[in-house]
């Protein structure tokens, strides 16, 4: 047997990090922290690289040739009752590991970009705290072993989240972004705590072995019908879903992703790229088992959601200049293609492509939307603006920029043979096999990806050359070798036989590149890239004429489909104006005046009755009340005798 | 005997007080003395975790002919709110120093009074000495409101002693009428208030009574509206003592002996408690939404928390009677937390308007810290003392009901809305005038404040001692409903 135990260490020493950098942090150079967090998240990228290569190569595999799941370490955190504890611990299984090298490594990359990036920066120690908090918050959500600690670390990446997009505190479109971002996220999760609380009331269980487990107690629980003719089960993995679908930005609980590109940049790559949006992905994959057998409605909904806001993401993200909220609607685009894979799943082999496709563009994705925004971030560095009508020809003054983020969008435009063009391959083939229709809106969505990627590329590195105030000139070395690395793990890392590691039933399985869907995409990924150059290469009339001529709808996109006016009516002008306020004036004057009323009542009765001209109802009612216990006194006490 | 002392210390240190003239000394005192009781209280807990449940009683003799005897004594659930009580007390104290009170002497005085009569509160076991404290509490209470608290004090704190005066007179109608049910020779000891046969038509009215009072002190919607203009003008040390403590006498109240006595009509009139109690949770959050006043917000607030645990005791279920206990605990912890948070804010810029402070974390960043921590308590971030107690009662809530368990967890987002947006207007942002010259937390302050976040992260992080601590006690007060 391999001993896992020290895994807790990979929790245990960000904790430690935030604690100490939070508390006596300022006792030294800022640059101390950062360096204390980074050597942190390097020793733990270690620990993970570790783990993985022990758990798939030296770990023998279960009886049935699958990969085993296993405790690594569990606490009694809590005990209910005798029959209902929470846990805390640490839970090892394919996804949990993937996650853990994902984390770790693309937390690793921004901490050495951030010593660069953040330099100067006022609160660059809290800038480090916070990252080492976020990490032990995600890296506790992934290997949790039920959904209880699930919970808990998923409201802690939830704060994390809060206080990094708010982390340039006096600027108010920043704390209005964290504070969005909160609220959003925490009305979903509500629908996730009343999910947990529905499932763990009908099995009995908050442990993840045993509810997605052979014989789990989810499979036969919970049948009976609930609402609108849906199962409890399938009611409480909708609910579920709804957490996930708050973190993970899908629509309609999207509006706060866009904003939270507020953040410092290192943080945007991090948490609203690569991690922690990919939670809800991560929820739905690791109660897989649940929803194909127990509530396969429920993963019609995840379906329909997930593809949904993948084209709804990727037309708006057409329309975008800030350069930073493209890419935030491309990662809602490219996690609703990852929710869609999981969504058209079945279960085992071949049957699990999606799963496995959905897992496996969740890695890549990592990577490449990690660089997009590494390399963004050095862009802005360099001269300033985040709009991309701004720049261009930068291609001159940042070469290494430049050639890491042509590498990451080629890799999600999906041209082979980088990493996108493995992971998104496979999801056009799941999808495929389960509906035309949704088939060929994912490949409109791939189409799209590649045509905003690159007008993005072109007018940043090419097109009309800007005047620019200063030269822009390259940044420091801890900002490009980051880059060059994440660019290494964007070209290769879709060469990693992902379906030998990966798959909803942990039975290695071969996958490979079905030519009729593979060249359709990559063709539909060209046509893209082509129309984008020809746009935006050198300058032309052409996107405007074409943005008029779809006149209402282009608008419609640029407004983002008009959802947070929605959502502003709805919270502003209905909650506020029309509830909130009425009902503080009913309470001031109705209920309270009812009260007021009452006690002048009985107040003017009572003087007119005993004309008791003291005027003072406090004395009256002392009189009384003494007047009560004498007699009551009196009264028992001739009783007694 | 120790639970003699926790009454008698405290009232010792009161007329001591008296004495003193030079404000100095009055402060030192106050401290050390409050201090003192909370020693005694770490010895009592030691004890009786030492003596496995032992409850600490003292018995005497008291107007025997009538069966009034002094019994007190202390179960886990005791203990927890004695605990509570006397480590507020120091904080409290604690923040008091930031302002120079008229007559600090009887100031001080008032606030032992009133700490003893809370402690007699939460360990008699006998009914009239329980009565006796619950009013006496109401005193310097009022006093305090209405001698050093703000405009239009006289009006609001007469409403506030009017209001749970009404209800006390029905806790004592119920409490005589009830003493002649018990079996005979009739007796005021709790053992012998539960052992009443009550027809299920006596048990509605003495419920009725009991609720009413114990609703108004709580205060359970629509019986509120005392509550936020008093908190409002009492004294920052008036709305902590209130808030922080005396309002737990109400939940206490139904969990010690509204639920065992007449445990028929309030599994019938349970859905229309909760409903009360629910209304209250999403009314007070949608109006503080609206509150400028930091005060007047948290007071809404409270309404919210303290509807969500109302709910809960009414389910009747463990998990939820569990998380009323530790709930009143941690909102006893947070509530005078953001009281003393508020209170620096406001000597500091003379204003409470949410509107007009803004920045304030770029001059005083412990300030900053400390507020989000204790915010962050409020609105239950998991591994805070906020999370476990209002996931516990949403739990109940749920085994009882969804529908109510869903408009009941409302509260995480509407608390998550306001408590932000506060944070949001008066911390962060640019600085204005009024908060330009804003100074970080004194050492006093942060004496007062430190206490109140590691109490936070410990009750967060290490809930299980707590719950530990009440769980025979809560069994036993379910055992009474079978």
């Amino acid at each position: 047997m391999v001993d896992f135990s020290y895994t807790v260490w990979i929790l245990l020493i960000p904790l430690i990090m935030f604690v100490v950098v939070g508390l006596f942090g300022n006792r030294f150079k800022p640059l101390v922290s950062g360096i204390a967090g980074t050597a942190g998240l390097f020793v733990m990228w270690i620990l993970s690289l570790i783990t993985a290569y022990k758990y798939f190569f030296v770990l023998e595999k279960a009886a049935d040739g699958s990969f085993q799941k296993l405790l690594a370490f569990n606490m009694r955190w809590l005990n209910l009752t005798d029959t209902l504890h929470i846990d805390m611990g640490v839970l090892l299984d394919p996804i949990s590991i993937m996650m853990l090298i994902v984390i770790t490594t693309v937390s690793f990359m921004v901490h050495v970009y951030s010593i660069g990036y953040m330099d100067g920066e006022k609160g660059f120690m809290r800038f480090f705290a916070t990252l080492s908090l976020f990490s032990f918050s995600m890296l506790g959500l992934v290997v949790a072993t039920n959904l209880f600690q699930m919970y808990i670390f998923w409201e802690l990446v939830g704060v994390s989240s809060y206080l990094l997009i708010g982390f340039y505190y006096t600027r108010d479109s920043a704390v209005a972004a964290s504070k969005k971002a909160f609220i959003v996220t925490r009305f979903a999760d509500l629908g996730f705590l009343i999910g947990i609380l529905m499932l763990s009331f009908s099995t009995g269980t908050f442990d993840f072995l045993t509810l997605t487990g052979a014989n789990s107690p989810a499979f036969s629980s919970g049948t009976g019908i609930l609402f609108l003719g849906l199962s409890t089960m399938t009611w409480s993995m909708i609910f579920i879903f709804m957490g996930g679908a708050g973190k993970s930005a899908m629509f309609p609980l999207h509006i706060w992703l866009p904003d939270a590109m507020e953040g410092p940049t290192p943080v945007s790559a991090l948490i609203h790229a690569a991690t922690m949006v990919v939670a809800g992905v991560y929820l739905v994959a690791r109660l897989f088992p649940i929803y194909i057998f127990a509530a396969p409605v429920a993963l019609d909904v995840v379906m329909y959601v997930g593809a949904f806001s993948s084209i709804f993401a990727a037309i708006i993200a057409c329309t975008q200049f800030d350069i930073k909220r493209v890419l935030a609607y491309s990662t809602m685009s490219q996690i609703g293609m990852m929710m869609f894979a999981l969504g058209v799943s079945g279960y085992g082999g071949h049957e699990g492509l999606g799963y496995m496709a959905s897992m496996f563009h969740l890695f890549t994705h990592a990577f490449f939307k990690s660089l997009l925004f590494l390399g963004a971030g050095a862009i802005i560095h360099a001269v300033h603006t985040n709009v991309m009508n701004e720049m261009g020809g930068l291609r001159k003054y940042l070469p290494i920029t430049h050639a890491t983020f042509l590498i990451a969008c080629l890799a999600i435009a999906g041209i082979p043979p980088l990493s996108g063009f493995f992971s998104k391959d496979e999801i056009l083939a799941a999808g495929h096999d389960k509906s035309m229709l949704l088939y060929i809106v994912e490949s409109i969505v791939s189409g799209l990806t590649a045509f905003y990627m690159f007008r993005l590329y072109f007018s940043i590195f090419w097109g009309k050359e800007t005047h620019y105030h200063h030269t822009p000139h390259e940044a420091s070395k801890t900002m490009t070798i980051p880059l060059m690395l994440l660019a290494v793990g964007a070209l290769l890392a879709g060469l990693i036989p992902f379906s030998m590691f990966v798959s909803s039933d942990r039975m290695p399985f071969h996958s490979h590149i079905e030519m009729g869907i593979a060249i359709p995409a990559v063709l539909v990924g060209l046509i893209g890239i082509f129309t984008a150059m020809l746009f935006y290469r050198k300058e032309t009339s052409l996107p405007d004429k074409i943005y008029n001529a779809l006149g209402g709808f282009s608008k419609a996109a640029f407004h983002k489909f008009y959802i947070d006016e929605v959502y502003l009516f709805i919270t502003k002008k209905i909650i506020f104006n029309y509830i909130s306020r009425p009902i503080a004036w009913f309470d001031r004057h109705i209920v309270d005046g009812a009260m007021n009323g009452i006690a002048y009542v009985t107040n003017e009765t009572s003087e007119g009755i005993k004309r008791f001209q003291s005027g003072q109802l406090q004395h009256y009612a002392l009189v009384f009340v003494s007047g009560v216990i004498l007699f009551t006194l009196l009264f028992t006490y001739l009783l007694t005798n | 005997m120790l639970t003699v002392i926790l009454i008698l210390l405290p009232l010792a240190i009161s007329l001591i007080l008296l004495t003193i003239r030079e404000e100095r000394v009055i402060r030192q005192f106050a401290l050390a003395g409050s201090l003192a009781v909370f020693g005694v209280a770490v010895a009592a807990f030691i004890q009786y975790k030492t003596c496995s449940h032992c409850n600490l009683l003292f018995t005497a003799d008291w107007l025997s002919t009538l069966g009034v005897s002094l019994k007190f004594g202390m179960d886990g659930i005791s203990l927890l709110m004695v605990m509570l009580t006397t480590f507020l007390v120091p904080v409290i104290i604690l923040s008091s120093f930031n302002h120079s009170y008229s007559r600090p002497s009887a100031f001080y005085s008032l606030i032992f009074l009133m700490e003893m009569a809370l402690i007699g509160v939460f360990t008699s076991f006998d009914g009239l000495i329980f009565y006796i404290f619950w009013e006496l509490a109401l005193i310097p209470a009022w006093f305090i409101c209405a001698v050093w608290g703000g405009k239009d004090r006289i009006r609001i704190t007469f409403k506030f002693f009017i209001y749970t005066f009404v209800g006390s007179l029905f806790m004592l109608v119920a409490l005589i009428y009830l003493y002649f049910l018990t079996p005979l020779p009739h007796s005021f000891d709790f053992q012998w208030l539960y052992a009443a046969t009550l027809t299920p038509v006596e048990q509605t009215w003495i419920f009725a009574a009991f609720f009413l009072a114990f609703a108004i002190k709580i205060p359970v919607f629509p019986l509120h509206t005392w509550q936020p203009d008093t908190y409002t003008t009492a004294p920052g040390t008036g709305s902590m003592l209130l808030a922080g403590i005396m309002l737990k006498m109400g939940i206490y109240g139904m969990i010690r002996w509204m639920i065992p006595v007449c445990h028929i009509a309030v599994k019938q009139y349970a859905p229309v408690a909760i409903i009360l109690a629910i209304t209250g949770i999403v009314y007070a959050s949608v109006i503080a939404i609206r509150q400028n006043d930091m005060k007047r917000l948290v007071a809404y607030s409270s309404i919210a928390h303290v509807g969500l645990i109302a709910a809960g005791v009414f389910t009747l279920t463990l998990h939820s009677l569990e998380g009323a206990v530790i709930q009143m605990v941690s909102h006893g912890i947070n509530i005078v937390g953001l009281f003393v948070v508020i209170d620096a804010i406001e000597k500091r810029t003379n204003t409470r308007n949410i509107s007009d402070l803004g920045g304030i974390a770029l001059k005083a960043p412990r300030l900053a810290i400390v507020f989000m921590i204790i915010l962050l308590g409020s609105i239950a971030l998991p591994l805070t003392n906020g999370f476990i107690g209002e996931f516990l009662l949403l739990l109940g809530l749920f085994e009882y009901s969804v529908v109510f368990a869903a408009i009941a967890g409302l509260t995480i987002i509407f608390s998550a809305v306001y408590m932000l947006w506060m944070y949001q207007r008066t911390m962060l942002g640019r600085t204005n005038a009024i908060t330009e010259q804003i100074s970080d937390l004194t050492r006093i302050e942060m004496a007062a404040l430190i206490p109140v976040v590691i109490m936070i992260f410990w009750i967060g992080l290490f809930p299980g001692m707590f719950l530990d601590v009440t769980l025979p006690d809560v069994l036993q007060i379910i055992h009474f409903t079978k």
